[in-house]
């Protein structure tokens, strides 16, 4: 208890903590205003509005299993090169000798669960009817979350450059060659010719653009690492801000007026 | 492949504890509905329910391969040979249509544990069907499972909400929801809410890291195609696609219509009605029509793609052998072809391949006149007669450019389901085929 004290009452502690420990009232308040991760949040919220009965606590569970990913999928980074010639060996490395090799299933089941979760939210918002005004803008930024969620778990898909990996990616990268116009087998693609040449070949169409070769190879796991690692995790959080942002600002959890 | 003995042997544990588990968790259904709701006649049979579960996992890890619970072989076979995607699409709808209709019956807690537990056991039964077991514990078909399970679950939590709140709404009584109105402090009720949410989940994910091992096939080969190949399980609904249709529709076009018609969707829907509380009678059309989308024409078609396809796509059974062999018969007839060679018995039209272009163009437009003619009709004719007829009230609610997005929307989600139709009925492969343009619908 005095240990306790002591700890609580050092320069160092204050100095992390903006505010003494939320035991009444008001510090219960203050800790929500002073905390950077509390602030998120509001003070004080309508009792339907944290029901799990309401939320089901989706969204939260999907934010968090974003934070999994996040954390396992840079400990994930130490131990994987994305070439040809590494990235089969280094998955089977984490599976037969790294020490964490867990790691690997955490993330992938951690993934399932998020395209899973994403989807339970979406089905939430829906059945109670938070889509509607104000709140119209925040389920399409939602949309643009689920979207990207699904190609975060499809451009992982490929890296552990396995059967699996790359048929997967073959399957679902065809359709892009079907593309109105702008693949190679898709409709229209014959009508854009410029004096004759054709403007739209294995080599120039969409599905080209997406795999950064004409099938999927070593250009392909690198494009898709840069887009896993980088790019997408990156304008999911800043997605992810304004989504939060948004509720708070559409009023909070919805409730009837 | 069936069912053989060295098989039920590596199941044996498997079932033993799932039907333990099974027990446990009617054990303490039956605790529950004694103490906390003093129903002693449930109990009581909730608790004979947790003691044939026990004497099932008795009988899976008594050691004798035949003793392990079982689906009789004739019933598996029977429902083989009744399953193919039209039974399973029609018979899933009819399933959604009865569960809609009878929702009051079904959210009743003890209706609802009763069609759990059938459907665990079900499960059960069936995993000792080697083929049935090999799909479902496929480690990246896991999760589907999981998922049914989930969306039965939460299904069901909110229909029960929506079913109360519609009955107070007709009563003139604000829904529950409203109840709830009083403030609480978010530290610490929504703070440890959401500490406990993590933990749990947590504790979940490591237990599945740790059981599951993730998959590790062989090193890729650009030159051994697996058979079948499929995309990753969300995707498989697209893939199931590609049965009716060309990979530019399934895979491109209707795909970025679901994501537009999502997008579109509060925008569309002007009723007021509904908005932050469960309900149904309140937004039937846009109920039905969102739970027809999500759960017929998205999940039920992932199912089918990711347990019921295997090589060469072909439909298989829950209990056959996916067998690369098995050949299925595929005389589909493209609509011209029907037209002019069926119906009128002429050949279909063609020009020489010299000919000028519009004589090119021209005869295009006559052979595919048909299927162009039932597409405008399709398109064009059917908005405007809808918005005097069945959808009057909306069209005046609604406005021209919003009415007009939402019924274009409702067509291209319709054209997959009725699709379906056409190809079952009438083997019809494509309404308009213009190879000329890789343009086939
Ligand atoms: C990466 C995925 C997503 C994350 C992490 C996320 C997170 C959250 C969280 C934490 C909330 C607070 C309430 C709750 O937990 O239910 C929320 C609310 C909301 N989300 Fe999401 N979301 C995601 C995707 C989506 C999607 C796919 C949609 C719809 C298409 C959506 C639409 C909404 C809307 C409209 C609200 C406000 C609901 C209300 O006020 O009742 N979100 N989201």
């Amino acid at each position: 208890m005095a240990i306790g004290e002591t700890i609580r009452n050092s320069q160092i502690w204050k100095s992390i903590f903006r505010h003494p420990m939320p035991l009444d009232r008001r510090n219960r308040i203050v800790v929500m205003l002073t905390n950077f991760f509390l602030h998120l949040h509001p003070v004080s919220i309508k009792k339907q509005g944290i029901a799990l009965s309401f939320t089901w606590c989706m969204g939260g569970v999907t934010f968090f299993l974003f934070l999994v990913e996040t954390v396992t999928g840079v400990l994930l980074m130490f131990y994987y090169r994305p070439t040809l010639e590494w990235a089969y060996n280094d998955i089977l490395a984490l599976r037969d000798v790294t020490s964490l090799g867990v790691l690997r299933e955490l993330h992938r089941w951690g993934a399932h669960a998020m395209v899973i979760t994403t989807w339970l939210h979406m089905y939430r918002v829906f059945l109670t009817g938070s889509y509607k005004p104000p709140r119209e803008f925040n389920w399409v930024i939602g949309v643009i979350l689920l979207l990207l969620t699904l190609l975060l778990s499809f451009t992982g898909y490929l890296l552990p450059w396995d059967q699996l990996a790359i048929w997967a990616i073959t399957v679902g990268s065809n359709m892009a060659r079907a593309s109105p116009l702008l693949g190679y087998e898709g409709p229209g693609q014959q009508l854009l010719t410029i004096g004759g040449i054709d403007m739209i070949t294995d080599g120039s169409d969409a599905r080209f653009g997406l795999l950064g070769a004409r099938f999927v190879g070593e250009e392909t796991l690198n494009r898709f690492y840069v887009l896993h690692c980088i790019a997408i995790p990156l304008a999911v959080s800043l997605l992810l801000a304004i989504h939060f942002w948004r509720v708070r600002k559409d009023g909070g959890i919805s409730g009837p007026l | 492949m069936h069912s053989n003995g060295l098989f039920l042997k590596d199941v044996a544990g498997f079932l033993g504890s799932y039907y333990a588990g099974l027990a446990i968790m009617n054990a303490i259904a039956a605790f529950f509905i004694w103490r906390r709701k003093n129903r002693i006649g449930e109990a009581g049979f909730w608790a004979s329910v947790a003691l044939a579960m026990l004497v099932l996992a008795s009988l899976a890890m008594s050691g004798s391969a035949s003793s392990v619970p079982h689906l009789p072989e004739s019933l598996r076979k029977l429902v083989n040979t009744l399953s193919g995607p039209v039974n399973y699409t029609a018979g899933t709808t009819a399933l959604f249509a009865i569960a809609f209709v009878f929702r009051k019956f079904f959210v009743k807690p003890m209706v609802a544990w009763t069609v759990f537990n059938a459907a665990l056991l079900l499960m059960g039964l069936a995993m000792a069907d080697e083929n049935f077991a090999s799909i479902v514990m496929k480690p990246d078909n896991v999760p589907i499972v999981g998922l049914v399970f989930l969306l039965a679950f939460f299904t069901w939590v909110a229909t029960k909400q929506a079913v109360e709140n519609d009955e107070r709404i007709a009563q003139g009584l604000p829904p529950l929801e409203k109840e709830n109105d009083e403030k609480v402090l978010v530290w610490p009720d929504l703070v440890y809410t959401e500490l406990i949410c993590m933990v749990a989940v947590s504790a979940f994910l490591l237990a599945w890291a740790l059981l599951l091992p993730a998959p590790l096939e062989e090193p890729a080969s650009s030159v051994k195609t697996p058979n079948p190949s499929k995309a990753p399980w969300y995707f498989l609904g697209l893939q199931e696609m590609l049965v009716y249709f060309d990979p530019w529709y399934a895979g491109v076009a209707l795909p970025s219509m679901v994501v537009f018609g999502l997008m579109a969707m509060p925008y569309l829907d002007f009723n007021k009605k509904g908005n932050g509380y469960y309900s149904i009678n309140e937004r039937k059309f846009a109920y039905l029509t969102w739970q027809f989308g999500f759960l017929e024409l998205w999940i039920m078609l992932i199912i089918l793609g990711t347990f019921l396809r295997g090589p060469n796509w072909n439909f298989f059974g829950p209990f056959e052998f996916w067998s690369p062999y098995k050949v299925e018969v595929l005389n589909n007839v493209d609509l011209p072809q029907m037209f002019w060679v069926n119906l009128l018995n002429r050949p279909l039209p063609r020009v020489a391949a010299d000919a000028p272009w519009y004589a090119q163009i021209g005869t295009i437009l006559l052979r595919e006149a048909p299927g162009l003619v039932v597409m405008a009709a399709y398109l064009f004719l059917l908005p405007p007669l809808l918005a005097v007829t069945v959808f009057r009230k909306y069209f005046a609610k609604m406005g021209l450019i919003r009415y007009l997005v939402m019924i274009n929307l409702m067509l291209l989600m319709l054209s997959l389901p009725l699709k379906m139709v056409l190809r079952w009925t009438l083997n019809l492969k494509y309404l308009i085929s213009i190879p000329e343009f890789s343009l086939n619908f």
